[in-house]
């Protein structure tokens, strides 16, 4: 059974990455990260993503812009915003956004 | 008329990693339950036991106020602002997240376990400057009255957070009651008991249960033992 393909943002480095491997310990789901938004908007293409999640660090007017750029490739895509930056909320935001 | 919402002790998701015991009101780490997601801004209130010596190690947060109030024991605190402190009983701590910090937390004692509540509340701004503060309470200002440990305003009592809420303690002798007005409309209270029993107007609640009021601008809390409590004001709607 083929993994829930995740986009995670984030301009912090070491939280981007501490995100993505948290969720890649979950069997059914496969997280890549992007700390910019062209990284995001090139990286989209490249998978059938079904969620995006966004970190920390992300402007407002860079969000509007992340949002408009996945809704034109994928009107179903969802978009969540992560919170707090680490494991304790993760879990919990990705099994509401994908029921 | 008000809204409640009940949560027994008992109904709390609950992870023990040997070192760590931790009871969660709301969903958190692997415990997931989609009828406990939040109080509306009060998004995390874990129940923590660690160990003696042990602790979170380094880890990273961004966008939330973290707020850690020891109850028995004490934490030694580091973070990425350079902050090194102990957190004692008595004390309370206040982290604004924001743009991302790391931080860890550790039993601050060799020999015995430390109790703490680790509460997370979403922030009204996102991306803000992280942030660190720390407080020692009078305890006898929470004998008998409602002392506030937090609320959204820097020069109030307490510690501040990003956030329209407002943290009050109570240690109460048996038979005392008060009134609590909510300060701020579309907030509701979390209520978490300590130790002893409580009544919310006709609502009795036991050690560790947690109960949610809101639509209702006041409300009485009795003690029906002597009991500890603590109040949390946050918006409903975040």
């Amino acid at each position: 059974m083929s993994k829930i393909e995740i986009l995670v943002i984030g301009r912090h480095p070491e939280i981007l990455e501490t995100v993505v491997r948290l969720v890649n310990t979950n069997a059914e789901w496969n997280a890549i990260g992007a700390g910019t938004d062209e990284e995001a908007i090139a990286l989209f293409d490249t998978l059938d993503f079904k969620l995006v999640l966004l970190g920390g660090g992300i402007e407002k007017q860079s969000e509007e812009i992340l949002c408009a750029a996945f809704k034109a490739k994928n009107p179903d895509i969802i978009i969540v915003q992560h919170y707090g930056g680490g494991s304790g909320l993760l879990a919990a935001e990705i099994h509401e956004a994908l029921c | 008329m008000a809204n409640t919402i009940l949560h027994k002790a008992e109904t709390r998701g609950h992870a023990n990693h040997g070192w760590l015991n931790s009871y969660h009101s709301f969903s958190f780490g692997s415990y997931y339950n989609p009828e406990r997601m939040n109080f509306g801004a009060l998004r995390v209130l874990n129940d923590d036991t660690v160990d003696a010596g042990m602790g979170f190690g380094k880890h990273p947060h961004d966008n939330m106020e973290i707020i850690s109030i020891p109850l028995e024991g004490d934490l030694e605190h580091k973070d990425s602002m350079n902050n090194v402190a102990v957190i004692k009983n008595g004390d309370i701590q206040a982290m604004s997240a924001g743009t991302g910090i790391y931080h860890s937390e550790y039993n601050n004692d060799r020999d015995k376990r430390v109790k703490f509540l680790q509460i997370w509340v979403y922030p009204d701004k996102k991306n803000v400057e992280p942030r660190y503060d720390q407080i020692t309470l009078n305890l006898e200002d929470r004998h008998n009255k409602l002392q506030q440990i937090l609320s959204p305003n820097a020069g109030d009592e307490g510690v501040w957070i990003h956030q329209n809420a407002w943290f009050h303690l109570g240690k109460f002798d048996k038979g005392v009651n008060t009134e609590y007005a909510l300060k701020a409309k579309g907030n509701g209270v979390y209520v978490f008991v300590l130790s002893g029993d409580v009544k919310v107007n006709d609502q009795l609640l036991h050690t560790r249960d947690g109960f949610g009021i809101w639509d209702t601008d006041q409300f009485t809390i009795t003690a029906d033992t002597d009991a500890e409590f603590l109040l949390m004001e946050v918006p409903m709607v975040v």
